[in-house]
């Protein structure tokens, strides 16, 4: 079948502003958009700048605005989307070029959470031990791959880009609620704060935006009931 | 631009960030440089588990970890690597949990474990539950808990930076000279950047990319390994490649043998377990080579499925929905995604898919990079995981035996990195050691005309894919090797089409393309001067084991006229050769 594909694109050495492009391309309808992206570029415009690694959604590389959701390039199949299709990066990070936005606020976000295992007491010789129902306490926000596709549909961080976001409460999350972690209280004293948790709206865009399946929203609200449960 | 460091790690998967830790913790000024971010690195593909004899679930010892990696490797591995290996496997597991990795947990809280194909109890009496897991991301998980730990250690990451050369003092890495420093691109602005250090880490994983169906990342180009032979280092054993039994059929993408340590069984066209005919006890926990090798046979024997008859299938239906929603999520959703089809209710289409590469930079047990068949070390220059050869998987590697591989050596290379430092005078840089690179850069984007880098690539995968695959031939190799030169040729006239300074990825995919060349021309030399059949190494024309001409690991040097070959001896300490059987 033949693809109506668009592409926002935007060459800072050559552009003052994006804009649209359109290509035709041949495929079949298990494609993902990032086989179309790569047959673009190998057989119509090598200055075609996206990034990839894995493609098959677990490295997280190639999250884009696709048919105007947040989605993995590598994830989303052509069936999935019909034959018009649109591609634009990821909404409220600075665009680099083409597809290819500056994740380093991103990860800034990400970092300042402290994402790391904290523990008061000296490590045992063998593994600490952790029950099954502690260890799936916390399952869900393990699976994150931080590709920034939650937090870049988020109206709230889109409004106040100083919102630490979903992806970094997911990781804030995945240690808040592992019992062998000690450093929860720090880590809701980060969130407490005004571009913290209360800055969810519970849009659940982040959710649909999700290409691990992460349930955020419920996320989210996990971690502003143990901060107001600190608090009081 | 010049940037100095004590040591630098190239590469930030599972090896590299381990190794930046242990710096870290000495106090060694470190520099992580990597093509992506950290968190994009191919050991997050990994899925089944990570080996280690922790006797969890019932009685295991590292000995017989030990032996299970010698035998599955066809007694190609160094024994006393293979020691360390299993028995190192045991600390650096616990020590990932201390560091917060979420493993699965047995009901008594203990790390949980499973079976994994060639994974046996008491030297191959049946199999043992060794595999520690987080689900079906283990390396997911990995790759988290290092980075995790490293933003926590403070260690300094040089993101979206390609290493595109590698410096050396008082000669060429192969000649005597010490290793100095990298030149890497910044990817974000098309800037060289020169980074003098006493010690350089080369952990940039594999070269899967040469294979037209792959598990492998795109980024998988063999970059370290590339560097590394382009300095007169030779690169050992590369005609050991593993292809991995279950890819899912026409993409290659990887469906975890821990379906099969689950229960999951391979079905041909006509629903039968044809495994019986090629392991009888072992069956689909023989290991990834003789499975790959069966598939072949039973595709070639006209009994595979599908219109063309050229896949099987891999069947989890009888383990039930709670076994796999629990156990194997993600390659579940996987198959669904990719394939349209549903595990809990259908058999899933499966073919080999090129995996791991069991060859690499030769180094020692301190994983020092070595340079010739006496083990003379290349001072300051370590390499480990994927990239390295020390040889701890010989001529096939064991399920989970590569995550093993890369934190017991990664941590052992930052720990010998940070004691090299501490005695290491720093390096002297000679002004323009940007220029050649530079020169290559241009020459690639302002050449007034030539052929497509990408199309180059594409037949080079299709080349190696159809000629140096899970079977071969002398006639396959000699068109391999002829090939591989017309492309290397081919590759001087290429220009890429993107001539601006952001963000090229253009550019870089065609310097990538000159190091998947370098791999698959060491690939296809080592493999037709091997003529016997041993591991992943199978041979129509020789299709026995010759431990008399080729216990001995290959050395393959880079060349003017192609590569030129030496051996080395394999080291034997506890096991001596025998017949593989499963």
């Amino acid at each position: 079948m033949q693809v109506d594909l668009r592409i926002l694109r935007f060459d800072p050495e050559r552009d003052t502003a994006p804009h649209w492009e359109s290509y035709r391309v041949e495929a079949e309808p298990m494609d993902r958009v990032l086989n179309l992206l790569t047959t673009v570029k190998a057989e119509q415009d090598g200055t075609l700048t996206f990034r990839r690694s894995c493609a098959h959604g677990i490295c997280g590389s190639d999250a884009m605005l696709i048919n105007g959701r947040n989605r993995l390039a590598c994830k989303i199949r052509v069936d999935q989307l019909g034959k018009k299709i649109t591609v634009a990066p990821l909404t409220g990070l600075r665009v680099v070029k083409d597809l290819v936005v500056d994740m380093d606020t991103f990860f800034s976000k990400y970092r300042s959470v402290m994402p790391f295992l904290m523990t008061d007491s000296p490590a045992p010789e063998r593994e600490r031990r952790q029950s099954q129902a502690d260890r799936a306490r916390y399952d869900d926000t393990t699976k994150c791959i931080l590709c920034a596709a939650c937090t870049t549909a988020c109206p709230s961080f889109w409004a106040q880009p100083s919102y630490v976001g979903p992806a970094a409460i997911v990781n804030a999350h995945r240690f808040i609620f592992d019992s062998r972690d000690d450093a929860g209280d720090e880590r809701l004293e980060i969130l407490a704060d005004k571009d913290g948790v209360w800055r969810c709206r519970t849009i659940f865009n982040c959710v649909d935006a999700c290409p691990r399946g992460i349930n955020i929203t419920r996320a989210i609200l996990e971690v502003s009931r143990a901060v107001v449960e600190r608090s009081v | 631009m010049r940037i100095d460091h004590e040591a630098l790690v190239i590469g930030a998967g599972g090896a590299g960030l381990w190794a930046a830790l242990e710096l870290a913790r000495a106090g060694v000024s470190t520099g992580v440089l990597t093509k992506l971010y950290p968190t994009r690195s191919h050991t997050g593909a990994a899925q089944g588990g990570v080996c280690a004899a922790l006797g969890n679930q019932e009685e295991d010892h590292w000995e017989w970890h030990m032996f299970d990696t010698v035998k599955g490797g066809d007694y190609l591995v160094d024994q006393d690597a293979a020691e360390v290996l299993a028995h190192e496997a045991i600390e650096t597991v616990i020590e990932l949990e201390h560091m917060g990795l979420p493993f699965n947990r047995t009901p008594d809280g203990k790390i949980d474990q499973r079976r994994f194909g060639g994974h046996t109890r008491n030297f191959g009496e049946g199999p043992v539950k060794r595999a520690c897991f987080a689900a079906d991301r283990t390396g997911h998980m990995i790759l988290q808990t290092l980075y995790q730990n490293c933003i926590k250690a403070g260690v300094q990451f040089y993101d979206e930076y390609h290493v595109v050369d590698l410096l050396f003092e008082g000669g060429e890495g192969g000649d005597g000279g010490r290793a100095a420093g990298v030149v890497a691109y910044r990817i974000a602005d098309g800037e060289l950047h020169t980074f003098g250090a006493k010690a350089v880490l080369l952990a940039t994983g594999g070269n899967g990319r040469m294979f037209s169906i792959t598990s492998n990342a795109y980024s998988l180009t063999g970059d370290g390994m590339s560097l590394a032979y382009r300095h007169g280092i030779p690169l050992e054993d590369m005609e050991f490649y593993q292809f991995h039994p279950t890819g899912i059929y026409g993409i290659g993408i990887l469906l975890s043998e821990a379906a099969r340590g689950e229960g999951g069984t391979l079905l041909n066209a006509d629903g039968e377990r044809f495994m019986s005919r090629y392991a009888p006890k072992a069956m689909e926990l023989a290991p990834r080579d003789m499975i790959s090798r069966a598939i072949y046979l039973e595709i070639r024997d006209g009994r595979g499925a599908g219109p063309k008859k050229d896949y099987v299938y891999l069947d989890v239906r009888h383990l039930g929905r709670a076994v796999i929603e629990e156990k194997l999520p993600d390659i579940t959703e996987f198959a669904r995604v990719y394939l349209g089809v549903e595990p809990l209710t259908e058999p899933v289409p499966v073919q080999p898919t090129a995996h791991y590469a069991m060859g690499g930079i030769p180094t020692d047990l301190r994983t020092r990079v070595v340079r010739d068949e006496a083990n003379t070390v290349v001072e300051g220059l370590f390499a480990a995981g994927e990239a390295a050869c020390v040889s701890v998987h010989g001529a096939n590697r064991l399920g989970t035996n590569s995550l093993v591989d890369l934190l017991v050596f990664g941590r052992r290379a930052g720990r010998e990195m940070a004691a090299y430092c501490r005695a290491a005078e720093a390096p002297s840089i000679a002004a323009d050691v940007e220029e050649p690179v530079r020169s290559e850069l241009d020459a690639l984007r302002t050449r007034p005309e030539g052929e497509s880098p990408s199309a180059l690539k594409a037949e080079l995968a299709t080349l190696m894919m159809d000629n140096v695959g899970v079977f071969r031939t002398a006639r396959m190799m000699a068109t391999a090797v002829a090939g591989v030169a017309a492309i290397k040729d081919r590759y001087t006239r290429v220009r890429v089409r993107d001539t601006g300074r952001i963000f090229n990825t253009d550019l870089l995919e065609a310097r990538e393309l000159g190091y998947l060349i370098d791999g698959a021309e060491a690939m296809a030399s080592s493999a037709i001067a091997r003529t016997e059949s041993r591991g992943a190494h199978s041979r129509d024309d020789y299709p026995e084991r010759d431990d008399v001409n080729f216990l001995a690991h290959t050395l393959a040097y880079r060349g003017e006229a192609g590569p030129s070959l030496r051996y080395k001896p394999v080291t034997i300490t506890r096991f001596e050769p025998k017949p593989r059987t499963y």
